[in-house]
């Protein structure tokens, strides 16, 4: 059994005044114990809203409208109260973007552990102030920082270690799922790049089920092993991340691919999406991304299409579709 | 490193695609338009429109008081110190006056005062804020001292010894008086919020578009804090209605103005509790609640709007 | 430690200011408030010696030297407390007077903001939780209602029904008369019974700013990223509003406190009047009933020095609550 399975997925913004917006429409996925994956698409695809649904993390005017989320089995999207909260240890955890403003600010990093591992501690758990330093510290050392860090306060840390005390508190719980939702955003390539290095150790050590949400498809190629793009709260494509690099795509997916070029060389073509990401308060038909698509036919107009397998993933589009079955082979419209 | 693009220019939105209203900024409308957009979208707000509904009957009340009050409110020719009869409905002074049409004339004194010192403090609020906050350096700091100051002195005591010492005895003595006093928070507030503002990008981009410091002010900076100064106009407002009164009540005003004040005033100086005109006490003192809570109630609707969190869902 | 030294810093400038103002005030006042002064003096048979018509009017501001030799006379007089006399109480100087009122002031004003701050912002809290549901509205319009009493007609209402009607309460003053100020238990019971009226009307009617303060905050606070973070990290809603949310939203209101203190001088200045209370509030009420301009300018001046005092006391506990002034 999947450790998480969504069926039917419907997450929609209902702001007291205006139109209401879907932002996450009918999705289904399932995710296995120990994948890795990633989460990928512009802003106001829905990636965001989707990991804080996956985590039980929606806030008003955000509502889950339909659907299942299954974790181990259990529908977490019909729990509340105290019977959520408990879920949370040993479950699923979520990593906010930019440490920078996640950590109680009048708080020392040591009491914020220890509220985290006396909130889920268990009858005849230890949680006595030596046990809990003991239990924080090593957790830091998971992320590479040292214990010192315990007495101090978040606006003594840099950015990339307050986003690293972030992992480490999630890591308290000893989840089974981890949704880092943009990581990375807020810093510099350089602790970008440790810190996701952090994170894929962790991932390898631990075994937990890891979703990176972001909008650079770099660092999700770089670091993930299966990686699903979204595009207007849909998910249009998903692949193993190693199968992205070649051959045919979702065109929104390589129009993304587009966009990236090799620094060094001598000329740089830059791709780019004309158009405009659609309005959400308005019902969506036919596929989404039919207006900007280079290959869009009237079916894509007409129908939205369902994923069905492209390669060794799988992938919404129609074109794409018909020519796997057929066998054709359709030049990309570059 | 030669750079091409192949991105086309963007499409105009077409008929499927169109472009979520972004966070920027919209031109100036003219301020007729713009004041009943901004009455409608108070309006929405179930507090403000209370407030709007309440502040605008006393308006009414203040306007049609010949029309509304039975008898002259001054005129001296009934029997003092009488409880409620069918000719004085709520009663007398000890002077012999009408309470009731005292009532009625004394929301013109109120609402004048009250929002006429509100419009005065916020006014130089504004003007103080904008300086000290657009112009960082010795400007600000001797304005920013000078707010802490003003702030310093309570209010209430400086209020009362200015008055005393002036001896005025004119309505707009005490809308002076209480404008001098409740101008530092509006300017505090205002200063900070401009300061933030200096140093977004679109005043950088006007300044360095040439546009001359006056039209970057009340071009781009003021429109974008509209909510705040009406916010401070309703607090300020809200306190100088009970300023006055309070004023009034001390005997610091004119005694021969009709305010609910000064009916308070006489209550007081003619034992109106012990002689039997409780309502006297309680009618005037539940006018100047019902001023201070509409502008209250609208305050909370002003907030909603600069503040999307605190709308009501 | 920046933070202290600045606060320092700040304080005396400010103490010097005020002192100053105080100074010029009287100078720019149309009229001429030292003849009426020394006239309320001489009717009430205050012998008038020079020493005595010169401190009055060096502190009502008639010039005879010059105005930096005033100003230095001025700073003097005020080192050394010597504040004149007034013509309201006769018998002592002004100092003797404010210093016989002053205590009972400072207990009713720090009793009852100590008592409002703390439920207003307990209230503010639950209200800024449970926003948008029934205990929010109730509490926000309650909080308004009662916000708009004016301090004095509060005072009134409830001198008339507590005291008068039902006689629960003494009417008026802050002992029963005959009773001398002392230590005794006795006293103290007196004097705390006589207290309760005012304190009430006070703690009423300042109580809503911080509630309000105190929601706004918390709905604010409640949005920041950290709270988001407790929840997904499973933490029990009383830990999230209490020692994240509400500890947090604390800052702001604490950083106005100075603001809202005036507030509260404020309504003590007029509750003090309504109930006769010996306070320094009741002073003023007296002085400006008489014209008595000395007792005016000095109790000016003891009002805004408690205020910055306050404010200032208030600004190094802040050092305690946030520890990012600390570095």
């Amino acid at each position: 059994m999947a450790l998480l399975e969504c069926r039917g997925v419907n997450v929609a913004y209902e702001p007291a005044r205006g139109q209401r917006i879907w932002a996450v429409r009918d999705v289904d996925l399932a995710l296995e114990q120990g994948e890795f994956v990633g989460l990928v698409g512009e802003s106001g695809s829905g990636k965001t809203t989707l990991g804080h649904a996956l985590t039980r993390m929606l806030r008003p005017p955000a509502r889950l409208e339909s659907g299942v989320i299954a974790f181990d089995g259990v529908d977490i999207a019909s729990l509340h109260g105290e019977q959520l909260r408990r879920r949370r240890r040993n479950g699923f955890a979520l990593v906010l973007q930019s440490g920078m403003n996640a950590l109680n600010p009048v708080r020392t990093i040591g009491h914020q552990f220890g509220d985290v591992l006396k909130a889920h501690a268990w009858r005849g758990e230890d949680v006595g102030a030596h046990a809990i330093r003991l239990r924080a510290a090593g957790l830091l050392a998971a992320v590479r920082l040292e214990p010192d860090v315990l007495g101090r306060y978040p606006h003594e840390l840099s950015g990339g270690m307050r986003q690293r005390v972030s992992i480490a508190l999630a890591l308290a719980l000893e989840p089974r799922m981890i949704v880092f939702d943009e990581p990375t955003t807020a810093l510099d390539v350089i602790v970008q790049q440790a810190v996701i290095q952090t994170i894929k150790d962790l991932q390898r050590d631990r075994g937990f089920t890891a979703v990176l949400i972001s909008h650079d498809l770099g660092v999700v190629l770089e670091a993930t092993d299966r990686v699903m793009v979204m595009y207007a709260g849909r998910i249009v494509e998903d692949q193993p991340a190693s199968a992205l690099v070649r051959g045919l795509h979702h065109p929104y997916t390589e129009a993304l691919l587009d966009c990236y070029a090799d620094p060094r060389a001598d000329v740089v073509e830059l791709g780019g999406i004309p158009g405009y990401p659609p309005d959400l308060s308005l019902p969506q038909a036919g596929c989404s991304f039919a207006p900007r698509c280079p290959l869009a036919e009237d079916i894509c107009r007409a129908q939205d299409p369902p994923l069905s397998p492209l390669g060794r993933g799988r992938a919404a589009c129609h074109v794409r579709a018909r020519a796997a079955t057929i066998g054709e082979e359709v030049g990309s419209a570059r | 490193m030669t750079i091409i693009t192949a991105m086309p220019p963007p499409e105009s939105p077409g008929k499927a695609a169109q472009i979520p209203s972004g966070a920027g900024l919209q031109a100036v409308p003219g301020p007729l338009r713009f004041l009943g957009r901004a009455l409608r979208t108070l309006w929405s707000n179930g507090k403000a429109r209370a407030g709007l509904i309440v502040l605008g009957l006393i308006i009414v009340v203040a306007v049609f008081a010949p029309l509304l009050a039975p008898h002259s409110p001054t005129a001296t020719s009934f029997t003092p110190y009488s409880g409620p009869t069918g000719v004085n409905w709520f009663g007398t002074t000890g002077n012999g006056q009408d309470v009731f049409s005292q009532l009625v004339y004394g929301a013109r004194v109120s609402l004048v005062v009250g929002l006429g010192a509100g419009a005065v403090a916020t006014f130089v609020a504004v003007t103080l804020g904008l300086i000290a906050g657009y112009r960082p350096g010795i400007v600000d700091e001797v304005l920013g001292f000078v707010t802490n100051l003003a702030l310093v002195v309570p209010a209430l005591p400086l209020m009362i010894i200015l008055a005393a010492y002036l001896q005025g005895r004119s309505v707009w003595t005490i809308v002076l008086v209480v404008a001098f006093t409740s101008w530092a928070t509006g300017a505090r507030v205002i200063r900070s919020q401009t300061s933030t503002l200096r140093t977004r990008e679109f005043v950088t981009s006007a300044v360095f578009s040439g546009e001359r410091l006056v039209r970057v002010v009340f071009r781009e900076i003021l429109p974008n804090m509209t909510s705040l100064v009406a916010a401070s106009f309703f607090s300020a407002a809200t306190a100088a209605v009970l300023a006055e009164a309070s004023l009034e009540f001390l005997g610091l005003g004119n005694p021969d103005t009709v305010s609910w004040g000064t009916i308070l005033y006489y209550a007081q100086q003619q034992n109106a509790l012990l002689t039997g005109q409780w309502l006297m006490v309680f009618a005037p003192g539940l006018a100047i609640v019902l001023l201070m809570v509409s502008l209250t109630l609208i305050n909370f609707g002003v907030d909603a709007l600069s503040n999307p969190r605190l709308r009501e869902k | 430690m920046r933070y202290v030294l600045r606060k320092v810093v700040l304080f005396v400038l400010t103490l010097w200011a005020a002192i100053t103002l105080n100074f010029i005030l009287p100078r720019l006042m149309p009229g001429s408030p030292v003849d009426a002064a020394l006239g309320k003096l001489a009717s009430a048979g205050v012998p008038i010696t020079n020493a005595e018509r010169n401190a009055i009017e060096i502190q009502l501001g008639v010039p005879h030297s010059g105005l930096l030799t005033q100003y230095l006379e001025y700073l003097r007089n005020i080192a050394t407390l010597r504040f004149g006399t007034s013509y309201s109480f006769p018998s002592q100087t002004v100092a003797q007077t404010i210093g016989k009122a002053l205590p009972w002031t400072l207990i009713l004003i720090g009793a009852t903001t100590i008592v409002a701050f703390i439920i207003g912002t307990l209230l503010g809290v639950y209200a800024g939780w449970h926003r948008g549901r029934a205990a929010d509205s109730s509490i926000t319009i309650g909080a308004t209602f009662f916000g708009a009493f004016p301090p004095f007609w509060l005072g009134l209402l409830l001198l008339y029904l507590l005291a008068f009607r039902y006689g629960w309460f003494p009417i008026k003053g802050g002992f029963s008369p005959g009773a001398s100020p002392n230590l005794s238990l006795s006293f103290l019971a007196d004097a705390l019974r006589h207290s309760v009226l005012p304190a009430l009307t006070l703690v009423i009617t300042t109580m809503s700013g911080w509630v309000f303060g105190m929601r706004n905050n918390m709905i604010n606070t409640l949005g920041e990223d950290f709270v988001t973070f407790a929840e997904a990290n499973g933490l029990r809603d009383r830990t999230v509003a209490l020692r994240y949310a509400a500890r947090n939203a604390l800052l702001p209101n604490v950083t106005a406190f100075g603001l809202s203190l005036g507030a509260v001088v404020g309504g003590a200045v007029l509750v003090e009047g309504v109930f006769s209370y010996p306070g320094v509030g009741g002073l003023l009420f007296i002085a400006v009933t008489n014209h008595d301009f000395p007792l005016m300018q000095a109790l000016l001046l003891v009002f805004t020095l408690s205020m910055l005092v306050a404010i200032f006391i208030v600004d190094l506990l802040y050092v305690r609550l946030d520890p990012r002034v600390r570095t």
